[in-house]
């Protein structure tokens, strides 16, 4: 029987991890809702946006050693250009992948996504290589001890960031015209049309958002986990595991999905074994499916679900 | 105003529209009826930029505006309230109120959008006591009201109206027509599109009479109520000239 010390850091070990799946897993949403297109290079915009971060912010070897960055940028700055970087590649996507196949099926739509997952990974290979990098935490010194339990530094700078990024994210959807426009958009797009709120723009709006808050999901969590060039595949289905389990377009749903992901997660390799970590991930995900295709937190039934030709 | 000039709208192969031509002027109410799958719907859907003609014009304000989008037509001063309300049932009424006037906030500023809001309160009272409420709990009456205010949050000089008095009580209809005097009063030149003929040509100047994607007749209001053939085919028969 595990003592509750060891409980409660699984807990809070899985509440850290989670809070990244909820972020990603909010990026899903953002962009499914407003386009119809679940992104399965989510995750690659938070390897991309760490890289970018560490790169800048640390000496690091790129093009198999054949260059060395050692620019030693401040964190904040460098964070920015990383997020910067996954915005702009999230732009790219929307108007050279996206946006030009916008009459094809939403299933074509997602194989465009996992094709440009695919190619990013690619880039991210080639340029920093198989070696795992760490960015250092944001703030030195001890950890905190919490119920018995250690949290880091670091872990209370995930949990709080998140806390931010997602009231941030949600303010910016209920009180900005933007972010009014874009519930709009995917409450009824032909509607939305009608007012003069141009769908193709919102399709952009949504991509940059997700691809920006990924890159945060990822800086945050880089000094906590090694980040490695295929992090992305795992982030993004387990980002999309917990946008299922949250209902699929409901960005409430996403977060508490991606936190309890985490926290499963976290118990079942602790108290089974680490290599059975990934395997509850599918098998939540398989269950959902089958059983509550209308997610976790509301009892509305597969409409969703259909939608997106699931 | 508008001038729709021989358009022709195809779904696919099917042809919805044929050689469709019409006219509304400054200040006027100008009534389609027709039964259903006509065609009424895909012309406002293709003055509006929801669709796309083959072939023909469609001209506003002196303005070709055929090929445009709708959420540039929008702009120009056309308001288009669709079918079946379509309101943004998971935001508030304010927030439909304000998307409405999307396409004005950078010309007229948030200050003029706020007063409007409070003049379409004046016009819709029930929609103010409802402001906070979500569009989708609404009911089917409010839900056309907040259709058309936020329609009107546009200020359009032009407003198409797609059947709303469909599926309504009778005496919601009763204010739905009420307020569509009032907007004529107000300057608002209004293309309505009704099942409900002998209302809309109660309210209307014009009329044009639509068929299988043709126009097969058209004329002053009071011309086309006294019409036989139409009396039989759209005004339930009654002749007893009382309407």
């Amino acid at each position: 029987m595990p003592s509750s010390e060891q409980l409660a850091q699984l807990i809070l070990s899985g509440i850290t991890q989670g809070s990244i799946y909820a972020l990603i897993a909010l990026g899903f949403v953002t962009i499914y809702n407003v386009t119809g297109v679940i992104n399965f290079s989510q995750g690659e915009f938070a390897v991309i946006g760490a890289f970018v971060a560490i790169t800048l912010s640390q000496k690091v070897l790129l093009w198999h050693g054949q260059m060395t960055a050692s620019l030693e940028w401040p964190l904040p700055v460098a964070a920015l250009i990383g997020v910067a970087a996954a915005v702009l590649i999230g732009v790219l996507l929307y108007r050279l992948g996206i946006q030009p196949s916008r009459n094809a099926s939403p299933l074509s739509q997602i194989v465009v996504t996992i094709g440009a997952s695919i190619a990013l990974r690619g880039l991210v290979l080639l340029a920093w290589g198989t070696d795992p990098y760490r960015l250092t935490p944001f703030t030195e010194g001890p950890p905190f001890d919490l119920m018995g339990a250690i949290l880091t530094r670091q872990s209370v700078w995930v949990m709080g960031l998140t806390v931010v990024f997602v009231v941030s994210l949600f303010l910016f959807f209920k009180y900005t015209l933007i972010g009014k426009a874009l519930r709009a958009s995917s409450a009824n797009p032909g509607a939305a049309r009608l007012m003069g709120i141009n769908p193709q723009w919102m399709g952009l709006i949504a991509f940059a958002l997700s691809a920006g808050l990924s890159a945060l999901a990822g800086i945050v969590v880089a000094p906590v986990t090694f980040m490695t060039f295929d992090r992305g595949l795992m982030l993004s289905l387990k980002g999309f595991v917990a946008m299922i389990m949250g209902g699929l377009t409901d960005p409430v749903g996403a977060v508490v999905g991606g936190l309890i992901l985490g926290v499963v997660e976290s118990l079942a390799a602790g108290l089974i074994s680490s290599g059975y970590r990934d395997a509850f991930t599918f098998a939540i995900l398989v269950v959902v499916l089958l059983v509550r295709l209308g997610g976790f937190i509301k009892g509305r039934k597969g409409e969703a679900l259909e939608r997106a030709g699931l | 105003m508008l001038k729709v000039d021989g358009i022709s709208t195809f779904y696919g192969h099917i042809r919805a529209l044929n050689h469709v031509s019409l006219d509304v002027n400054d200040g006027e109410i100008v009534t389609l009826i027709g039964a259903n799958g006509a065609g009424k719907t895909t012309l406002l859907n293709t003055i509006s930029g929801m669709l796309h003609p083959k072939n023909g014009d469609v001209v506003f304000d002196s303005k070709k505006i055929s090929r445009m989008r709708a959420e540039q037509i929008v702009r120009l001063g056309m308001s288009h309230v669709p079918e079946r309300r379509q309101v943004f049932g998971s935001l508030t009424v304010l927030e439909n109120l304000t998307l409405g006037a999307y396409c004005r906030v950078s010309r007229d500023g948030w200050k003029a959008i706020y007063q409007d809001i409070e003049k379409v309160f004046g016009l819709f009272a029930i929609l103010e006591k409802r402001k906070e409420q979500l569009a989708g709990t609404l009911s089917g009456g409010e839900q056309q009201m907040l259709a058309v205010a936020r329609g009107l949050m546009a200020k359009p000089k032009l407003m198409l109206l797609d059947e709303p008095s469909l599926g309504l009580a009778p005496l919601i209809v009763q204010e739905i027509f009420r307020i569509i005097t009032e907007l004529r009063k107000s300057g608002t030149t209004i293309l309505l599109v009704e099942q409900n003929a002998r209302a809309a040509l109660r309210v209307a100047d014009r009329g044009y009479v639509l068929e299988n994607g043709h126009v097969v007749m058209s004329g002053k209001a009071a011309e086309l109520t006294a019409d036989e053939q139409l009396q039989k085919a759209y005004l339930g028969g009654r002749s007893n000239g009382k309407g």
